[in-house]
Order: C-alpha cells, then sequence, then structure tokens
C-alpha cells in the first residue's frame, strides 16, 4: 500500500535541521550514557598517572587487575556469586513451574485469594523487608550463609506471574492429547508446558540473573566475612577501604566484577533486549 | 477426581507459598508487630508500647529530612528517566545514524552492577580532578565544584546517577511497545498530512499508555528501594542531604541497631509503596472505563 502513496509535501529545510539536532542530541546522550563504561577501560588498562590524564600515547598495562586480584580475594568472591546465582535460579525455575502451573490450570477453592496474596510481592519487595528478614535468618541460624541471600528471592512472585502467562497460552488440546497417551500431570508439565514456554524461561532466566549478580543491599546485611559475600558487597569493602582512591585499580577492580554479565550482553546483545522486552510485556 | 486435582494444585503451589509466607508476608506483618514494642535489650525483654516507635519518628528531624529527600528525589528521578526512556527509544525506533551502537550505549548502564557504577561516578564527581568538574571548567569556566559533598548539589548528584542507570532498562519497554504499533496507522497519519508532532501526540503516545503505566510503576518502586549507590558514594551524608528511607531504614537497623524504629518506618515505606499500587489500580480502572 505505501507504494501507491503520493510522496508526503513537507517543509523539506525545517525537517533536515529538526533531523541534525536531533541525531546530534541522540549522540550526546549515548555519549554520556556510556562514558563511564568508557572511562573505566581508560583508566583501568593506564597506570595511576594516567587516570586522569589522556594521553592517547599512554602504554597500556594489566598491572591494575593483578593488583586488585591481588588486593582482595576477588576469586572467591566469583565463586559465592556464582553459587548464588545459580543456587537462586535453580530454586526460582523449580518453585514458580509448579506455582504457575497450578494457578494457571487448576481451579481450585482459593486460587484467587493465594494469586492475590502471590502478587503482592510485585509491590513489597524482600529488598524493603531487610531488618524483619535479618531477625528470621537469625532465628534459623542461617546469618552469614549464601543460602540466606538467596532464600527470600527462591518465591519470586514475578516469575510465578509471568509463568502463568505463559501457561494459558498453551492449548487445552495438547495437554489432553498427552493425558491419552499417558501422561500424568507432572508428565504434561515436563513435555508440554515447560518446552513450549522456552523463551519465557529464556528472559525470566536472564533478568533475574542479572538481577542477582547486582544485588547489593540485602547480602551486604545478612554476609560478614569472605567466604559468604558476594561480589557486589566484596567490591564496595574494596573500594572503602584497602583501596583509598587509586582510581586505576579500583576500574579494575569494577570491570572485574562487571565483566561477566558485560560480556554475555555484548555477545548476546539480541537476546538479552529481547528477553528483557518478554519479562517486560505481561 | 476433582478432590485430587485440587490436592495436586496444593501440592505444587505449597513450596512456593511457604517461602512466600515466610519472606514477604509474615516480615510485613511482624514488621508492624515489632513497631509497637520498645528495642528488647540484654536484660528487659520487649515491652508494649502502642504509638510511640511512631511519635518518636514523628518527631525525628531525619526523618522528615529523608521523607523529603525521597519525595523530592522521586519526583526527580520518576519523570527525567521515563522520558529519557521515551526518548531514546523514539530515537533508537527511527532511522537514526548509527542506532544499534546508540541502542548499546542506552542500555549498557542496565547489566552494570549499581556498585559498580557507584565507583565510576565517584571518579566523575570528585572535585577538581574529576571529569564533571574539568568539563566545567573547561566549557563554562567553573571553579571545583564539590558535587557530592556539598549540601545543595549532593542529592541532585544521586539523582544523576539513578536517572542514568534506569533510562536504558525503561527504553526497553517503551521499544518493544513502539514495534508493536502497525506502520499503517502512522502511514495513515502522514496522508492525512499530519506533522511530526501531531501524529506523536495523538496516535503513538496514547497507543503507549499501558507501557507507561507499567514503566511508572517500576520507576515509583525503584525510587524507594534502590539506594545502593547511596550507601557506597554518600552513606546519607552529608549531613543528611541524601538520606532517603532506605538509607535511614538501614542506618536504623544495622549501624544503630534500633529495630523498633527501623520497623516503623519500614511500615511508613510500606504504606508509601501500597498508596502506589493503590494509585496504579485506580489508573487501571478508568482505562478500562474509557476503552
Amino acid at each position: 500500500m505505501s507504494a501507491t502513496t503520493a510522496p508526503i509535501p513537507n517543509p523539506v529545510i525545517p525537517t533536515r535541521i529538526g533531523a541534525w539536532v536531533e541525531t546530534a542530541a541522540a549522540w550526546l546522550l549515548g555519549l554520556v550514557w556510556i562514558a563511564p563504561l568508557l572511562y573505566a577501560f581508560w583508566a583501568a588498562f593506564h597506570s595511576t598517572g594516567y587516570a586522569a590524564h589522556f594521553d592517547p600515547a599512554a602504554p597500556l598495562t594489566f598491572e591494575n587487575f593483578a593488583a586488585a586480584w591481588n588486593a582482595a580475594p576477588f576469586g572467591r568472591y566469583f565463586l559465592n556469586t556464582f553459587v548464588l546465582v545459580t543456587m537462586i535460579l535453580a530454586g526460582q525455575l523449580v518453585l514458580c513451574t509448579l506455582a504457575a502451573f497450578a494457578f494457571a490450570r487448576a481451579a481450585f477453592p482459593g486460587s484467587g485469594f493465594l494469586f492475590a496474596l502471590v502478587l503482592v510481592q510485585l509491590m513489597v519487595m524482600p529488598d524493603v523487608l531487610i531488618v524483619e528478614n535479618y531477625r528470621t535468618m537469625r532465628l534459623l541460624g542461617l546469618v552469614d550463609t549464601i543460602l540466606a541471600i538467596g532464600l527470600p528471592y527462591m518465591a519470586s512472585g514475578f516469575g510465578i506471574f509471568l509463568l502463568r502467562q505463559a501457561f494459558r497460552q498453551v492449548p487445552k488440546e495438547l495437554e489432553e492429547a498427552a493425558r491419552v497417551e499417558g501422561c500424568g500431570t507432572l508428565g504434561i508439565l515436563m513435555r508440554v508446558y515447560v518446552p513450549l514456554a522456552r523463551p519465557i524461561y529464556l528472559a525470566y532466566g536472564l533478568t533475574s540473573v542479572s538481577y542477582h549478580w547486582n544485588n547489593f543491599l540485602w547480602p551486604l546485611v545478612i554476609t560478614n566475612q569472605v567466604e559468604t559475600r558476594p561480589l557486589t558487597v566484596g567490591l564496595a569493602v574494596f573500594a572503602s577501604t584497602d583501596q583509598g582512591i587509586d582510581w586505576a585499580v579500583i576500574s579494575a577492580a569494577t570491570l572485574l566484577t562487571a565483566a561477566p554479565l558485560l560480556l554475555g550482553f555484548l555477545l548476546f546483545q539480541r537476546q538479552f533486549v529481547q528477553s528483557f522486552m518478554r519479562a517486560g510485556i505481561r | 477426581m476433582r478432590s485430587r486435582a485440587t490436592l495436586h494444585a496444593w501440592l505444587m503451589l505449597a513450596p512456593a507459598m511457604v517461602l512466600l509466607l515466610a519472606f514477604t508476608h509474615y516480615p510485613a506483618v511482624a514488621t508492624f508487630w515489632h513497631s509497637l514494642f520498645t528495642m528488647p535489650r540484654a536484660a528487659r525483654p520487649a515491652r508494649f508500647i502502642g504509638a510511640e516507635n511512631y511519635v518518636a519518628l514523628l518527631e525525628d528531624p531525619i526523618f522528615w529530612q529523608a521523607l523529603t529527600n525521597n519525595l523530592i528525589y522521586a519526583a526527580a528521578t520518576i519523570p527525567l528517566s521515563v522520558g529519557l526512556a521515551l526518548a531514546m527509544a523514539l530515537w533508537v525506533n527511527g532511522r537514526i545514524a548509527g542506532r544499534t551502537l546508540l541502542r548499546m550505549a542506552y542500555f549498557t548502564p542496565t547489566v552494570l552492577p549499581m556498585i559498580a557504577v557507584a565507583n565510576l561516578w565517584l571518579f566523575f564527581y570528585t572535585p577538581d580532578y574529576g571529569l564533571i568538574d574539568r568539563l566545567t571548567r573547561a566549557l563554562l569556566g567553573w571553579g571545583p565544584t564539590n558535587w557530592i559533598g556539598a549540601q545543595e548539589t549532593a542529592l541532585g548528584a544521586m539523582v544523576a546517577v539513578a536517572v542514568w542507570k534506569e533510562a536504558g532498562f525503561f527504553m526497553i519497554f517503551y521499544l518493544a511497545a513502539l514495534q508493536a504499533i502497525p506502520p499503517s496507522l502512522h502511514e495513515a497519519a502522514a496522508v492525512e498530512g499530519a506533522s511530526r508532532a501531531r501524529t506523536f501526540f495523538r496516535v503513538t503516545l496514547p497507543l503507549l499508555g499501558p507501557t507507561t503505566l507499567f514503566i511508572l510503576v517500576n520507576a515509583v518502586i525503584n525510587a524507594f528501594r534502590l539506594v545502593d549507590h547511596i550507601l557506597v558514594m554518600t552513606r546519607g551524608g552529608p549531613d543528611n542531604a541524601t538520606a532517603l528511607l532506605m538509607t535511614y531504614i538501614y542506618e536504623l537497623g544495622f549501624r544503630f541497631w534500633d529495630t523498633a524504629t527501623a520497623a516503623a518506618l519500614t511500615m511508613v515505606l510500606l504504606g508509601l509503596l501500597a498508596l502506589a499500587a493503590a494509585a496504579q489500580f485506580l489508573m487501571l480502572e478508568k482505562r478500562t472505563h474509557y476503552r
């Protein structure tokens, strides 16, 4: 249809200038948005003397990374974060899948009320309830464990909601066919529902991993020692106490912390962006 | 058969519901309960005092400052981040030069940890030596400014970091919504001879309504929840100029170990979040009537 529409008579000059201004504004904004990261790369790969002295001929060095790595137990922090993120994601996938399936397909008394209880978590997140959750963890004897960091997030209201929406899209006929083939309830869930919701799982997984990789306040509150601290808390401790203001080393440590997610994002940009989109449309 | 299906449903729900109740609903109720008692100390158990913790809070000037700061912080970050997100989405969705690169630049802050980001911005804000002061000196001839150390600029500096972190994240949702608008609508507007501004306000913006509501809800929650950068950059200072409700809860609960007052303050925060939820619900209701 657009082939037959006549060229639209638009005042040419103003739009052209307008377009130039807009492009310039867009790029200026983009520059501001990427500047901190560009700066981190600059500072991390040059010696401290060049931290605020931008000389294109400055020699490159990896020493800052070595210094950061040796100054704090980043290896241990990486391991802790990796264990934490994996544990949370595994817990979320299992718990949310089961709960979402029950909400999507079984009509049972009280399901509406229970689902409303789930939705409460979209507004009242565990992030806000740190004082009381700390008390609970102390009662359970879990303070200063990685399990304590993850436990409040495993039954995710957001995950249950997202998967329930996905499961409701699955045609009933497929479920009936599977039942005729002799599948039990769990078999139907695993063979019919879960495979069909794969894009939603990817979307939810990526948002969950980046959220918990970056989460700070609750881990800060509940951990006290190197053996349990995730990267974010480790980085904060490192930057505030050990380092003074050696920007080169702090930048190197900052890049180390962000590197896995950043690399993942650069390599799988399309999937990342689409996943965040999917997780947002509900 | 029916009761068996119900039993299955309950079994599948049970693990998630137990954790949800234990770490979301129970703590919300327990916070209220504990806000009515004194702090238990070694020799004295907690004593019921009714609303006294709340009265103490009302008489606490830091509470009022944190509340005011938080409202200013919300009133600044929410429109700025949502407005910028919309502009970014429109640019990246249009035929702008290098839009893949731009989209990446806008979105990158989303995947960086707030703590890492705070370290980098700390350098940008450093007086005299930092990048912002060098820019303002070169372009405007200003002297050194202690951006996060001065009462007047500290909260604004925190707002800037939050907007920078969030706008790209919100952009994604606008981008998804823009791509879902059928091109025929814009073609129709063009045939009618509508200007770009008119098309935007009459066609695009109304269709982005539900997305905007979703983004707004997220922006409101973040304005009260996301304080990582403040804890690292200013710890609420200087002289409480950047204290927000959440940083004050952290301070009361884990630095002064005054969990009773912290509980009362948490109730205030929960009340604000409940108000936001109610507002969202009302707006949704209105929208359905409107349609």
